[in-house]
């Protein structure tokens, strides 16, 4: 801009100032001026991203590595110790299907409830819409359970081919169905990051309260047991089933396992370890389940968005 | 310097008021409770604060340490808000509250300098244009791709002025800008705020330094305890605040370091 000084226009000519309004210079207008400025949205996930893996050797290979691990572990502890004499199929994949989505939802509401407080520095130096915090967070955790997806890809192939079942084709309604997961997840974890986010700032103690929760996370889907132990009614009674069943990330879960693990599967692929009967995959209507789900999720980004930017106006000064 | 008919920036009678302690543990909730504690636990930074800036003014925002000055800065700039009051701005805002804000240590600095320049609002092809001359002005040399917090603090400086300094900008907001950097770099900064002035951006500048306020500014508000003590001629209003100089001075460097400014501004 050094030139400008030798412009003939002033500044006030050049931008028409007499015609842009007067204005608070606080104003946002919520989560839109997220996606207004993408531009700096990009930024601010591609530096969150390039500066995880930071000074290492192996730097992305990472994001692949810690997921591949897992999945062995499950392969060998779930899938030949413990899932002989289930009465389910390629428990592995079961597994690491619901983990995919569980971690992408731990890891948004983690970061998301984080995200102002760790980027104080900005916020209270920069005017900038402050939803960019937590809706950037919850978009690194979506960029991470990318590598989490070939994993699983690669390991319903490799089941596939290796294995003594049917080779692995995914089919257009189960890959509807593991989108229709995503969707959830993604609805719900930006909605509980901006409303905490916020809220962690007021009341610090609320990380804490929030990790333990979201430690209980995922042993409430089915993906380390089968969904039939809690429906058949025989240990929990059946009024739970449908609390059970309300959990947004249960269903999600649910969902990319129709997509991923369904399709690996020769014949049933739950049946009774005694009697050999099928036993029930999922919960019955698990598609209109999951499309009012996604509506009850995008009115509760709603409510998010009134909180945040109720409770966002004090944010800066108790930085 | 012309002469405009547009108002630039309007506070009108603004209070803000903050918490002494803004996380109580419970324990001390209940003890205060219990004891009958009722202190009052806020102060008001300011109150019923009023004025008006054209288009093209610069401003000398002076007072004594913890008289507003920093918390007026942030209202303007629209990192906070009034708690009474109104703040209403026209145009883009940029400045330094405080240089490198928003620096991530581990990138490097061709990375932060895109960073810095979106959060401040440039646009990709706005930051692509500018990015030489701002490269150039922060002169980091091989060290752009290396990550900043390898940087001098002095280098730190001059990449986050350098990238506020090229926004395309109707408001420029600077706090301290001087306090960091070394004689050349100080040369450099006013120069490019001379500029800056002199293409009709409006200048909101925060300094203790009665010199550099007399040459870069054309009008000054003094804050007195969260009040306007004085808004007016620049030369009256270092006056008001006996910053001129002649009575007893704890030490000599501050003149001293006041008259080198003063050379300095007059230099350019």
């Amino acid at each position: 801009m050094s030139q400008a000084a030798g412009q003939a226009d002033s500044v006030e000519v050049r931008h028409d100032l007499a015609h842009v309004p007067l204005v608070p210079p606080s104003r946002t207008s919520g989560v839109l001026e997220v996606f207004r400025r993408r531009y700096l949205l990009r930024l601010m996930v591609r530096r969150e991203i390039r500066a995880r893996y930071a000074g290492t050797a192996f730097g992305l290979a990472w994001s692949y590595i810690n997921p591949f691990t897992r999945f062995l572990t499950f392969y060998f502890v779930f899938g030949l110790l413990l899932g002989r004499g289930s009465g389910m199929q390629n428990f592995a994949i079961h597994l690491f299907a619901g983990m995919v989505l569980v971690n992408y939802f731990t890891e948004s509401v983690t970061a998301g409830t984080r995200s102002l407080l760790s980027n104080r520095g900005v916020i209270g130096k920069m005017a900038m819409p402050r939803e960019m915090f937590p809706v950037a967070s919850m978009l690194v955790s979506l960029w991470h359970a990318i590598p989490q997806l070939v994993i699983l890809v690669i390991a319903c192939v490799a089941t596939g081919w290796v294995g003594d079942g049917p080779l692995w084709v995914p089919d257009a309604v189960g890959m509807a169905a593991a989108l229709l997961g995503f969707a959830l997840i993604m609805v719900y974890g930006t909605a509980f990051g901006l409303m905490f986010s916020c809220v962690n700032v007021i009341f610090r103690d609320f990380q804490r309260i929030v990790q333990t929760f979201i430690n209980i996370i995922p042993f409430t889907v089915p993906m380390m047991y089968p969904y039939y132990l809690i429906a058949d009614g025989e240990r929990i009674p059946l009024k739970y089933h449908d609390l059970y069943v309300a959990n947004p990330v249960a269903e999600a879960v649910m969902l990319i396992q129709r997509g991923f693990w369904i399709p690996t599967c020769d014949g049933p692929c739950v049946v009774d370890p005694l009697t050999g009967a099928e036993l029930p995959e999922f919960v019955g209507d698990l598609y209109s389940r999951g499309l009012v789900m996604l509506v009850i999720g995008l009115v509760l980004l709603a409510v998010g968005q009134f909180v945040f930017s109720r409770l966002e106006k004090t944010v800066p000064e108790r930085l | 310097m012309t002469t405009t008919a547009t108002t630039s920036i309007v506070v009108d009678n603004v209070s803000k008021t903050f918490r002494y302690q803004a996380h109580p543990t419970l324990k001390k909730v209940l003890q205060d409770k219990f004891r009958g504690n009722s202190t009052s636990q806020t102060f008001q930074a300011l109150s019923g604060v009023s004025f008006e800036v054209q288009q093209g003014e610069s401003i000398g925002l002076m007072g004594l340490n913890g008289s507003g000055k920093s918390t007026l800065l942030k209202l303007v700039s629209g990192v906070m808000r009034p708690d009474e009051g109104e703040v209403l701005t026209r145009g883009r805002i940029s400045g330094l509250i405080a240089t490198g804000a928003g620096f991530h240590n581990e990138l490097s600095g061709r990375d932060n300098i895109y960073m810095n320049a979106a959060m401040l609002g440039m646009t990709k092809d706005e930051t692509d244009a500018k990015f030489d001359d701002i490269a150039a002005f922060a002169d980091v040399g091989r060290f752009l791709d290396t990550p900043v917090g390898n940087y001098s603090s002095g280098m730190f400086a001059r990449l986050g002025f350098s990238v506020a300094v090229h926004v395309d900008c109707d408001i420029f907001i600077a706090d301290e800008v001087l306090a960091v950097g070394d004689r050349p770099f100080k040369r450099k900064c006013l120069k490019r705020m001379k500029e800056i002035r002199e293409s009709g951006i409006t200048m909101f500048y925060v300094s203790h330094s009665a010199g550099s306020v007399k040459r870069m500014c054309d009008r000054a508000i003094v804050l007195e305890k969260g009040h306007v003590g004085f808004d007016g001629d620049v030369d009256e209003a270092i006056k008001f605040l006996h910053y001129d100089g002649d009575d007893d001075e704890p030490d000599g460097e501050e003149s001293d370091e006041d008259e080198r400014d003063d050379a300095l501004a007059s230099d350019i």
